[in-house]
C-alpha cells in the first residue's frame, strides 16, 4: 500500500493531537508561500495577521478543550473570484481594482467555521475566463514542474499554491474545467462537485448554470474532507440542492465491479504521453478489480461550441454589473462627461482582452435575429448531451477519460488565438454543461517531467464514488506524491 | 481556414449593446477573432433538435416560498464603502448628471 495522508488530514491530526500549533502550521504556509512567490506568482493578497491571528484562536479553543471543527488548523487558499471579507477581491481584474468585500461567501464562511485558516487569494484568469492563468491582470502565475509553462487555468494560482506544498488544500472556481485542468497541469487532484452541491453565493458569477466552487489537495481522501465541509444548501443561493451530505473520507479504497466506462473514440487527437498514462491508470483500476468498459459517448464533439455560447451568452449578462457605480474602478471623468460615457470607457479601460471578447461573443449571439440560430439551439444541443450522459451512467458507474489533451504548454503559445485556447477544454466542459461531478487525478507524468491527470465523471451527487476510486488509484500508485524541485 | 470576419459596423453595433467603448484597433481584432469563433461555433446548427426542450439550467425546480422574516442585510455604510464615488452620509451613489 502506497497511501500516505493528505497534508489536509495530517495537519488537522496534528493539531487536533497537539502536535503542532495551528499557528505554527500557518506560519509554516506563511513562509513558503513568501519563497516561492517571486517564481510562481500564485497569490494575488495574503492576510498574514488575520490567518495568525485566526490560528491562534484555534489553539487558545484547543487549550480550553473545547472541540475542534474538521478542518481545524489547516491553512487554505482562495481563488480572488471568491469573496473573503477584508481580503481585496478582485477575481484578477482592473475592473475591481481595490474591491474588499462587506461579506464572506458561504464556501469562506463554512470554511472558517469549520476552523480552516483562509490565509490568502490565489490568481486566475480575469473572471475565471482562460486555461493559462495568462489573462490575470497580476500577471500569470507559473507551473511549479516548469516556470515558462502554464500552471493551467482559470484556477491557476490555486493549484500552484497547493502543488508547491505552500498549503494543504486550496479552493477554485470550474466553469468548463477551470480546477480540472489546473489540476492535471499541476499533479495534484481537483474536484467539481455536482452542479448545486456548493452554494455559489459570493462566488463572482461568470456563467451561472455552469460555476461551482471546488477544492484542490494532494489526496482523493482530502478532497472528501473539504468538500464535506464546503457543500450544502444555502438560503443564499437557490440552485444549491438539499441533498445527503458527502462523506468527509472514502468509505473505502474497493473498486471490485466498479464499471468505468471508456469513450475511445472521442479520446483522439491527444499527446502519445497523455494516452500512455491514461491506460496506465485504467490498467491501475483494472487490476484492483474494476471492470473497464467501452461507451459511445455522443454529441460530445459538440460540448465545446455549445459550452463558448452558453457561457458567453450568461458572461455578457453576469458582467454587466461592472459599471464603475457601486465597485471597483471608475474611468476618469470630465464633467461634460455622461453616465454612458461612464460605462462604457470603465469597462473598457478595466477588462482584458478576453473578458471582452467573450462579453461581445455572448451580446451577439443573444442579440435580436441571432438567438434562436445560436443560444437557443446551444441549449437544445445541452438537453441532448444531458441525455446522452445519463444513458451512459446509467450502464457505467464513471466515465473515464484524460483530463486534457496535453500536459502544461509554454507561457505565451495559445495567448493570440483564443480557439485554440478554447479546444483545450475538449474533456471537461460536459461535466458543467450536464452537472455531472469530475474529478482529476494524477496518472503520470511526460518525457519532459510535467504531471497528466485522468478525469472520472460519475453521476450526479455521487462524489463518494470518485473520491473511491481516486482513493483506490492512490493505495496503488504514487504520482500523487510526487512534488516538483523548487528551489 | 477561411473565415469572415465580422464586419466594423457589426462590432460597434454589439460593443454598443455591451456598453464597451472599443478603440478601432480592438474593432479590427474582435471582428477577425468573433468571425473566426463564431465559424467554429456554428457547427451546432447541423445537429438535429426538432422537438427538443432547450436546456437552460442543471438545477431540478425544488425553489419554495421561505417564510417572511426579516433577515439581516447589509448595512448602508457597507453597501456603499467600496463605491468610486458615493454621498455616504446621504446614502447615495454618484453617477454623471443623467437629466438635463
Amino acid at each position: 500500500m502506497i497511501e500516505r495522508l493528505g497534508p489536509v488530514v495530517s495537519a488537522r491530526d496534528a493539531v487536533a493531537r497537539g502536535e503542532r500549533t495551528a499557528e505554527a502550521v500557518t506560519r509554516d504556509a506563511l513562509a513558503a508561500i513568501a519563497r516561492h512567490e517571486p517564481v510562481l506568482n500564485a497569490y494575488t493578497a495574503v492576510g498574514a495577521e488575520a490567518a495568525l491571528a485566526q490560528a491562534a484562536a484555534i489553539d487558545r479553543a484547543r487549550a480550553a478543550g473545547e472541540s475542534l471543527g474538521p478542518l481545524a488548523g489547516v491553512p487554505i487558499a482562495v481563488k480572488d473570484n471568491i469573496c473573503t471579507r477584508g481580503l481585496p477581491t478582485t477575481a484578477a481584474s482592473k475592473v475591481l481594482r481595490g474591491f474588499v468585500p462587506p461579506y464572506d461567501a458561504t464556501v469562506v464562511e463554512k470554511l472558517t467555521a469549520a476552523g480552516a485558516v483562509v490565509i490568502g487569494k490565489t490568481n486566475c484568469d480575469e473572471f475565471a475566463m482562460g486555461s493559462s492563468t495568462e489573462n490575470s491582470s497580476y500577471g500569470p502565475s507559473a507551473n511549479p514542474w516548469d516556470p515558462t509553462r502554464t500552471p493551467g487555468g482559470s484556477s491557476g494560482g490555486s493549484a500552484v499554491a497547493v502543488a508547491s506544498r505552500t498549503v494543504p488544500a486550496s479552493l477554485g472556481s470550474d466553469t468548463g474545467g477551470s480546477i480540472r485542468q489546473p489540476a492535471s497541469f499541476c499533479g495534484i487532484v481537483g474536484l467539481k462537485p455536482t452542479y448545486g452541491r456548493v452554494s455559489r453565493y459570493g462566488l463572482l458569477a461568470f456563467a451561472s448554470s455552469l460555476d461551482q466552487i471546488g477544492p484542490f489537495t494532494i489526496t482523493a481522501d482530502d478532497a472528501a474532507a473539504v468538500l464535506a465541509v464546503i457543500a450544502g444548501a444555502d438560503t443564499h443561493d437557490a440552485t444549491s440542492a438539499q441533498v445527503p451530505a458527502p462523506a468527509a473520507s472514502a468509505a473505502s479504497r474497493d473498486v471490485r465491479g466498479l464499471r468505468i466506462g471508456v469513450p475511445r473514440a472521442f479520446i483522439t487527437g491527444v499527446d502519445a504521453a497523455v494516452a500512455r498514462a491514461f491506460d496506465d491508470a485504467l490498467a491501475a483500476w483494472r487490476d484492483l478489480g474494476a471492470t473497464i468498459v467501452d461507451v459511445d459517448l455522443p454529441h460530445s464533439s459538440l460540448a465545446i461550441p455549445v459550452y463558448y455560447l452558453i457561457a458567453t451568452a450568461e458572461a455578457s449578462s453576469n458582467l454587466a454589473r461592472y459599471d464603475g457605480v457601486r465597485y471597483g474602478a471608475r474611468t476618469a471623468l470630465a464633467p461634460t462627461d455622461s453616465l454612458r460615457t461612464m460605462y462604457e470607457r470603465t469597462r473598457d479601460e478595466g477588462f482584458g482582452a478576453e473578458v471582452k471578447r467573450r462579453i461581445m461573443l455572448g451580446t451577439y449571439v443573444l442579440s435580436a435575429g441571432y438567438y434562436d440560430a445560436y443560444y437557443l439551439k446551444a441549449q437544445q444541443v445541452r438537453a441532448k448531451l444531458r441525455d446522452a450522459y445519463a444513458g451512459v451512467l446509467a450502464d457505467v458507474d464513471v466515465i473515464a477519460t484524460p483530463t486534457a489533451p496535453t500536459a502544461a504548454f509554454p507561457l505565451g503559445e495559445k495567448v493570440a488565438d483564443p480557439l485554440q485556447m478554447y479546444l483545450a477544454d475538449i474533456f471537461t466542459v460536459s461535466a458543467n454543461l450536464v452537472g455531472v461531478p469530475a474529478i482529476s487525478l494524477p496518472c503520470g507524468f511526460s518525457p519532459e517531467g510535467l504531471p497528466i491527470g485522468c478525469q472520472l465523471t460519475g453521476r450526479m451527487w455521487a462524489e463518494d464514488t470518485l473520491v473511491r476510486a481516486g482513493a483506490a488509484l492512490q493505495s496503488t500508485t504514487d504520482w500523487h506524491l510526487q512534488a516538483p524541485r523548487l528551489s | 481556414m477561411d473565415v469572415t470576419p465580422l464586419d466594423d459596423k457589426e462590432v460597434r453595433r454589439i460593443a454598443a449593446l455591451a456598453h464597451l467603448a472599443l478603440t478601432d484597433d480592438e474593432v479590427q481584432l474582435f471582428g477577425r477573432q468573433l468571425g473566426e469563433i463564431l465559424q467554429y461555433v456554428r457547427q451546432v446548427q447541423a445537429e438535429p433538435t426538432d422537438g427538443v426542450a432547450p436546456m437552460s439550467h442543471v438545477g431540478r425546480d425544488q425553489s419554495g416560498e421561505r417564510t417572511d422574516d426579516v433577515q439581516p442585510s447589509l448595512d448602508k455604510a457597507a453597501a456603499l464603502g467600496n463605491a468610486p464615488d458615493a454621498a455616504r452620509e446621504a446614502g447615495y451613489f454618484k453617477v454623471p448628471r443623467v437629466i438635463g
